[in-house]
């Protein structure tokens, strides 16, 4: 182990936590370098390690030849909207498992872990069939409805984990002056949790904004389509544009990016009290 | 339908909890009225999740036992067990799952020294840590599939970055065709996958060491124990359970994770590397829902198998 305190022990670890850096961001940094090159200069030698000259072709191009506005403001849409249901069902039943002992407790909480854990494709063939019974097959609220499903058992877990932390005696304080249930959660509760809440939030969106194969199946129509989707149609002709495709992919992580930076404090501190407690 | 896109992290408890149980949580009895209210927050999660999930799944299994193709759904008879049989009697059945063991091992072994390390690394409160962590922990926010375009582009033998870098550093003179070789293209979608998956690792574990007692650790100092002691004698020990429990979690979800593979190689080159679940894809793809699902309930049962033997050996290893 390294000594925080001596002088060689310090530089070792500050050489190694540099060292994870450098290879955690390098893909970053050169997608984006990528994606800033002309077109003609990506696949050109030597390789540059900065664009020369810098180029918005690719982003023009992404925009002009595929409707990427479009799919990025779905995504939006989708994303946010699932998240923002899927957490907030998730808080009201993971309250319930928090705080009451009841007949079924146990296996419910199996049953939602289980979910995590089975191979997604054995649902895919029938959840069609049931999302085309439903007509909503490429719709967004379709898609919206199943994300919602797909967050709660996960992020169900993950706060009440944070209930837990939370002293029963706040909710039964308001409760004896005169607030319903409903009430002490959402006023009491929730203003104490709101990191653990904006953990599972942003949690909840990332996974919605990255889910692919759903969408691929469900979403056909242009105007419907979300952003993986669109980058599955970019890969699936043999030919890539790497330009484009950079492109594409640098504003896809730009959103989750954003909401990491914005939250990074609650996401970690939120995470790791989650994961212990759990 | 268990689209585990980002992690999976399920309950469990520190040692700490455990060696010193604190006086129970007193939890309210029900009475009729409080199961109502119960029922009541409970009941959209459940409807959700009921629907959405656990009907596609009892239908998908069905659908194992099927000819069920999507492009002929007028006839869809019961099969028995025709879908397992062709699936093992196919040779690639056997690679894929071969190589799904690679696969896992190869990605596990060093997502977790690597998520350890760094773990211990960030244990202590130094300047700029929050900073730190939201760079490092970024992979995390980015999806599998995306990952593994960044890294095919990476890898490209052509113009890819890390040929340029070996060929500057000089270590190699000719280009590595690495995604054209089967050998090295598995090492390539392993390498990509490791990058990604070391975070989860790092924050479980660095959660877990925070749950380690300073005073213990202080004790063991005035014992006399150094740094190396102290990490095999005291912390290891200590979060145990959060390491047994984060690396079986991994294990399951890292062998249902074909989203890195999909996007980097597609299973190529010659299906070499295909994983049992990237292969599956290219049933669903081909419309072909029974054999995908027989596919799925085999994944299952292998899953439950390994659950089973982690499990027994851990408890055979504490009596």
């Amino acid at each position: 182990m390294i000594d925080k305190t001596t002088v060689p022990g310090r530089v070792v670890r500050v050489a190694l936590l540099a060292l994870w850096m450098v290879i955690t961001l390098f893909p970053l940094y050169w997608i984006v370098v990528t994606s800033f090159k002309e077109p003609g200069a990506i696949a050109a030698f030597p390789l540059r390690y900065l664009p020369h000259p810098w180029s918005l072709e690719n982003y023009a191009s992404l925009f002009s030849k595929s409707d990427f506005g479009v799919y990025l403001s779905n995504s939006l849409l989708v994303s946010l909207s699932a998240a923002a249901v899927g957490t907030l069902i998730s808080l009201l039943s993971a309250y319930v498992l928090a705080r009451f002992e009841f007949r079924g407790k146990g296996p419910l909480l199996l049953a939602f872990l289980v979910t995590q854990m089975i191979p997604a494709f054995i649902a895919l063939g029938p959840l069609y069939l049931l999302m085309v019974n439903l007509q909503l097959v490429d719709r967004k609220g379709g898609l919206v409805l199943l994300y919602i499903a797909m967050c709660i058992p996960f992020c169900t877990i993950m706060l009440r984990g944070f209930f837990e932390n939370v002293p029963d005696a706040l909710e039964e304080a308001a409760m004896v002056d005169g607030c319903s249930r409903l009430t002490a959660l959402f006023r009491v509760i929730v203003p104490v949790m709101t990191p653990g809440i904006m953990a599972a939030f942003i949690f909840n969106f990332v996974n919605c904004w990255n889910e692919l194969f759903l969408s691929v199946t469900l979403m056909n129509s242009d105007s419907n389509k979300t952003i993986p989707t669109a980058l599955n149609g970019f890969i699936s002709s043999f030919n890539i544009e790497w330009g484009p495709m950079a492109a594409a992919s640098v504003l896809t992580i730009v959103p989750t990016m954003v909401m990491f930076a914005l939250a990074s404090r609650w996401i970690v501190q939120g995470l790791t009290s989650g994961a212990v407690k759990g | 339908m268990a689209v585990t896109d980002q992690a999976s992290r399920p309950s469990q408890r520190p040692a700490a909890e455990r060696s010193s149980p604190a006086p129970p949580r007193r939890k309210r009895q029900l009475t009729i009225r409080r199961g109502l209210g119960v029922l009541a927050f409970l009941a959209p999660a459940l409807v959700f999740v009921v629907i959405f999930t656990y009907y596609p799944l009892v239908r998908g299994s069905e659908m194992a036992f099927k000819q069920w193709n999507l492009y002929d759904l007028r006839n869809t008879p019961f099969v028995g067990l025709a879908n397992f049989k062709t699936l093992l009697a196919n040779p690639t059945f056997y690679t894929v799952l071969l190589h799904s063991v690679v696969w896992v091992v190869g990605s596990i072994v060093p997502q977790l020294l690597i998520g350890f390390g760094l773990a211990l690394l960030l244990r202590r409160h130094f300047r700029f840590r929050g900073i730190y962590q939201a760079l490092v922990f970024f992979p995390w926010a980015v999806s599998g599939f995306l990952i593994g375009i960044l890294f095919r582009w990476m890898f490209n033998g052509e113009f890819g970055v890390f040929n340029d870098l070996l060929r500057k550093a000089g270590l190699i003179d000719t280009n590595i065709a690495w995604l054209a070789d089967p050998t090295l293209a598995m090492f390539s979608v392993i390498v990509a996958n490791v990058w990604y998956g070391v975070t989860f690792f790092t924050i479980m574990i660095l959660a877990a060491l925070q749950s380690v007692p300073d005073e213990t650790l202080e004790a063991a100092a005035l014992d006399g124990a150094n740094k190396v002691q102290t990490l095999f004698h005291i912390m290891i020990p200590f979060i145990r359970t959060t390491l047994l429990l984060t690396v079986l979690l991994r294990v399951i979800w890292v062998f249902n994770f074909p989203e890195i593979i999909y996007g980097m190689t597609g299973g190529g080159p010659a299906e070499q590397t295909h994983i049992v679940t990237s292969w599956m894809i290219n049933f669903t793809q081909a419309g072909d829902y029974g054999l995908a699902s027989a596919l799925g309930l085999i994944v299952v049962a292998v899953l439950v198998l390994f659950t089973t033997f982690y499990l027994l050996a851990l408890r055979d290893r504490d009596a």
